[in-house]
């Protein structure tokens, strides 16, 4: 994109924008490096998706409301999480007076990777990044945003990811044995099944380090928190990335 | 016990619930590995979630042809609103016959209305003959999956039983001996037996005819020995046509085993002469269900279970933690219509990843339902702390300042605050996992920082 | 109201969106039919045989208990059909003619008219059914299309042995019904 380029806004979930700012800039740096001019604009909070998913939908009147018009000047929502993007696509409680605003910004927001391959059109990224690298294929953004095919389904495999991962240069890409089975987080599953919770993140954990990854990746900050919070606990050696991360890292 | 005590308790046993998860993802694999064989795979399942809408669009009149029909070709129909009143049309055709012994194939229907208790109140001995649900029967338990009822059995456990039931060899778990015994065991009740109640996987309203699939062979066995064929059917379980089985039979075991098709496909129109083929159309809150605009779909359902399959959390919690006659995802949209406080921690048990939706071959939107329910519970079962709080949070995210006030609140407080209170019991995050690292500067004041 | 009443004017009291019934595409796959039906029924752990293989087998068995209601190998029979299904309990071997068999999953579609008794498939310890092999269908698509006016007060699309997993998901042949099913493609 050069200039008088589409705007783009970006959206940085409420647990990155406290918790991991690091992928925030990363994926700030990474759009501005594909030729994005892109904004944060200061007002954002959250999208709403914790209340939602724990039944209280009809409480987030404000937030989804004060998120349309946070966004509302834009011409594309960018944000590093599939989850946060797919519930402001579909959860959203219809707001009143704001209809029209609100089917823009369905349209008009995406998730990271996404994005990137649909929108900016790039098939394809120049740069290094020798590692061994097992990829973590978060639920909201597979099976709701078509980030990559479903093992469900009987349809011709892709990854959006994946294209843009495993053609830099030394990158090692790691096969699972479940390739998207859930890692457990769900939100406030995470505490209220505290117990299926820990079981589901362990394996899917003991799936990837049996595969002898070095660097585990996803689109989802939240899933890898959950593993990570595993693993440090545990002790285990596996270094975590978002993939904003990576890809920004390969193109410097 | 909630679902998640259930499930906790399940954990517990490592090495079984390992097991449970990895055998019940071993049929998931079958029913992967079957589905791609077949290119039409996807087309076929919005068919037969077409014919499904279509079904339950015209419920009233396919329901209406179909007992014409099947009237016509001498099969008697009852109607029952509820399970006590299916229970006693059951108990009326038994002591019509002067019947005390009856054999069952498998059907959810009939647990669903808890038909074996109330007929043995009767004094009528009730045999299953599915051999997993047998092995259940011997127990005393339900049955956790609706296909494979004994799925949670070691076969240690299952020669154990027999030892005791069957005086098997003790130590023998052989299932091979183990079968073969279960096996002369039913024969003599099948041979024995005057009535045989089935269930039914399709009504066909064009014909008046209803088909019965097994592997075993069990439902055959009975309802062809016996002078009396009662089949108990839920009124969601009709199809227009005869030929859309074969949409369906090419869907069901594919995605309930991974076979192509079950060994036995029995299609029932006219009793033998002599007999009686008896129908039992029931409803017990399916027309509650077929009100309710977002949940309706969930009676496409024709209990392949592979749903159960492939949830990561049945897998690992088992069919007993949800105390439901039909667990798993299908089970945590139908049970809480039927009776939302028992089951309102079932929408809950479930980490909304939607494996469900894309296994299910009539493309229920499983997942989605789960979501739906989860607001209807709060609504009525509203624990009211988590409500405040929920209101609470919707105004820290309707506010920037305050959010941003409270997010370094936290993030301070996470810096400053010892181990030992962060990672109080009371702290369910923290008992298995660590918190991450608080960050010395959100992403916004990095950003006023450094880029405004 | 009686309960008939009660659940029909229950649904009819509802306002339901119209959806349409699709039509059903004639959904087809290559491939040669004996081949694939032959193998749809050794993954379900039955046996398709020439006849010169079948004989072989029959005869080195040396079974006293044998009704055959085929009219390929009637002389095989050493009983009559009974009256009652409850004489068929020590049978060993039931021959029956099939009238077609579906290619992608081995089911073979059997009436009355081929059964005698609706109990004989399931009762007897051997099923053998013969199989005229001009008479295999792709699909079930194809095989309901062949059987869309067939009346008969039974029919049975049958796909194998006897079998259950029931047990530790170890496959066991031979549960309740017949204990192995071998097809004589003729």
């Amino acid at each position: 994109m050069k200039a008088n380029s589409p705007s783009v806004a970006l959206f940085i979930p409420c647990y990155v924008d406290q918790f991991y700012p690091q992928v925030g800039i990363a994926t700030l740096e990474l759009l501005e490096k594909l030729g994005c001019t892109v904004t944060y604009p200061s007002g954002q909070t959250c999208c709403g998706q914790p209340l939602a998913n724990a039944g209280y939908a009809r409480d987030t009147v404000g937030t989804a409301t004060h998120f349309i018009e946070t966004f509302s000047d834009y011409d594309y929502v960018v944000c590093p999480s599939g989850s946060c993007t797919l519930h402001v696509k579909e959860h959203f409680p219809a707001i009143a007076g704001l209809a029209k605003e609100q089917e823009a910004l369905e349209h008009k927001i995406f998730e990271l990777v996404e994005f990137i391959t649909d929108v900016l059109k790039i098939e394809q990224l120049e740069g290094k990044f020798p590692h061994r690298v097992s990829f973590h294929s978060s639920c909201h953004g597979q099976r709701g945003l078509h980030l990559s095919s479903g093992s469900e389904l009987n349809q011709p495999p892709f990854n959006k990811a994946r294209k843009l991962l495993e053609n830099l240069e030394g990158l090692d890409w790691v096969e699972l044995t479940r390739t998207d089975e859930c890692c457990g987080f769900g939100g406030t599953f995470a505490v209220t099944e505290e117990a299926l919770s820990i079981q589901m993140g362990k394996d899917r954990l003991a799936d990837h380090l049996s595969h002898k990854t070095e660097i585990i990746t996803g689109g989802d900050m939240s899933c890898i928190m959950h593993l990570q919070g595993i693993t440090t606990r545990s002790k285990q050696e596996v270094k975590f990335l978002h993939l904003a991360e990576i890809l920004n890292q390969a193109l410097s | 016990m909630t679902h998640p005590e259930n499930a906790a308790e399940f954990l517990k046993d490592a090495q079984k619930s390992k097991w449970h998860d990895e055998t019940l993802w071993f049929v998931r694999d079958k029913r992967d590995k079957v589905s791609k064989g077949i290119p039409e795979w996807e087309q076929l399942r919005e068919l037969a979630s077409g014919i499904k809408d279509n079904v339950l669009a015209n419920l009233a009149s396919y329901l209406e042809e179909f007992e014409r029909n099947a009237t016509k070709n001498g099969i008697i129909v009852h109607w029952a609103a509820d399970s006590e009143e299916h229970n006693r049309l059951v108990l009326e055709i038994l002591q019509k016959q002067n019947c005390t012994a009856v054999v069952k194939s498998k059907s959810i229907l009939t647990e669903e209305c808890h038909l074996n208790p109330y007929l043995e109140k009767q004094g009528i001995e009730v045999v299953d003959t599915d051999l997993g649900e047998r092995i259940v029967q011997f127990l005393n338990q339900p049955p956790s999956h609706i296909v494979l009822p004994a799925i949670h059995l070691k076969k240690s456990e299952i020669s154990e039983l027999f030892h005791e039931k069957l005086h098997t060899e003790k130590g023998n778990e052989d299932p091979v001996y183990l079968t073969q015994a279960a096996r002369v065991h039913l024969r003599e009740k099948f041979f024995g037996a005057k009535v045989a109640i089935t269930g039914v996987n399709f009504g066909i309203a064009e014909t008046g005819e209803f088909v019965v699939c097994t592997n075993e062979g069990n439902a055959d066995m009975g309802v062809h020995l016996a002078d009396v064929h009662i089949a108990c059917m839920g009124i969601e379980k009709i199809l227009p046509r005869r030929k859309d089985l074969a949409v369906f039979l090419r869907l069901l075991a594919r995605s309930a085993t991974g076979q192509p098709i079950t060994n036995y496909n029995s299609h029932f129109r006219s009793p033998s002469p002599a007999k009686e083929i008896h129908i039992i159309l029931v409803d017990n809150g399916r027309t509650a269900q077929l009100a309710r605009d977002k949940f309706r779909s969930s009676l496409k359902c024709i209990r392949c279970g592979a749903c159960m399959n492939t949830c990561p959390i049945y897998r690992r919690s088992g069919g007993f933690s949800y105390n439901s006659t039909v667990p798993g995802p299908i089970g945590s949209i139908l049970s809480p219509g039927l009776d939302l406080k028992k089951h309102s921690s079932l929408p809950f048990a479930s980490t909304l990843c939607g494996s469900c939706t894309d296994v299910c071959p009539v493309k229920i939107n499983i997942h989605e339902q789960l979501y739906e329910w989860r607001q209807e519970v709060t609504k009525t079962q509203d624990d009211f702390a988590k409500g405040l709080s929920m209101k609470l949070a919707n105004g820290i995210f309707k506010s920037p300042l305050a959010y941003k006030i409270s997010g370094s609140l936290m993030r301070n407080a996470l810096k400053s605050l010892p181990n030992s209170l962060i990672y109080h019991p009371l702290n369910v995050w923290g008992k298995n996992r660590n918190l991450p690292d608080p960050p010395k500067e959100s992403f916004q004041q990095w950003y006023q920082k450094n880029r405004l | 109201m009686n309960s008939r009443e009660k659940i029909l004017s229950a649904i009819r009291s509802l306002t339901l969106e119209p959806k349409t019934l699709p039509d059903i595409p004639n959904f087809s796959n290559p491939g040669n039919l004996v081949e694939r039906f032959t193998q749809s029924i050794s993954d379900s752990k039955g046996e398709v045989m020439t006849k010169s293989e079948f004989e072989a087998w029959f005869s080195a068995a040396g079974f006293s208990k044998v009704i055959s209601l085929s009219s390929r190998f009637s002389e095989l029979a050493t009983l009559s059909l009974p009256e009652d299904p409850h004489d068929l309990e020590s049978l060993e071997v039931a021959i029956l003619d099939g009238q077609f068999g579906v290619a992608e999953n081995g089911a073979i579609w059997l009436e009355d008219t081929e059964l005698g008794l609706r109990a004989l498939p399931f009762a007897t310890e051997h099923l053998v059914i013969v199989l005229d092999r001009k008479m295999l269908e792709d699909t079930m698509h194809q095989g309901y299309e062949k059987i869309a006016a067939a009346h008969s007060g039974f029919g049975l699309f049958l796909a194998g042995p006897s079998k259950t997993a029931d047990i530790e998901q170890s496959l066991v042949i031979g549960a309740q019904g017949a204990k192995s099913l071998r097809v004589v493609l003729v």
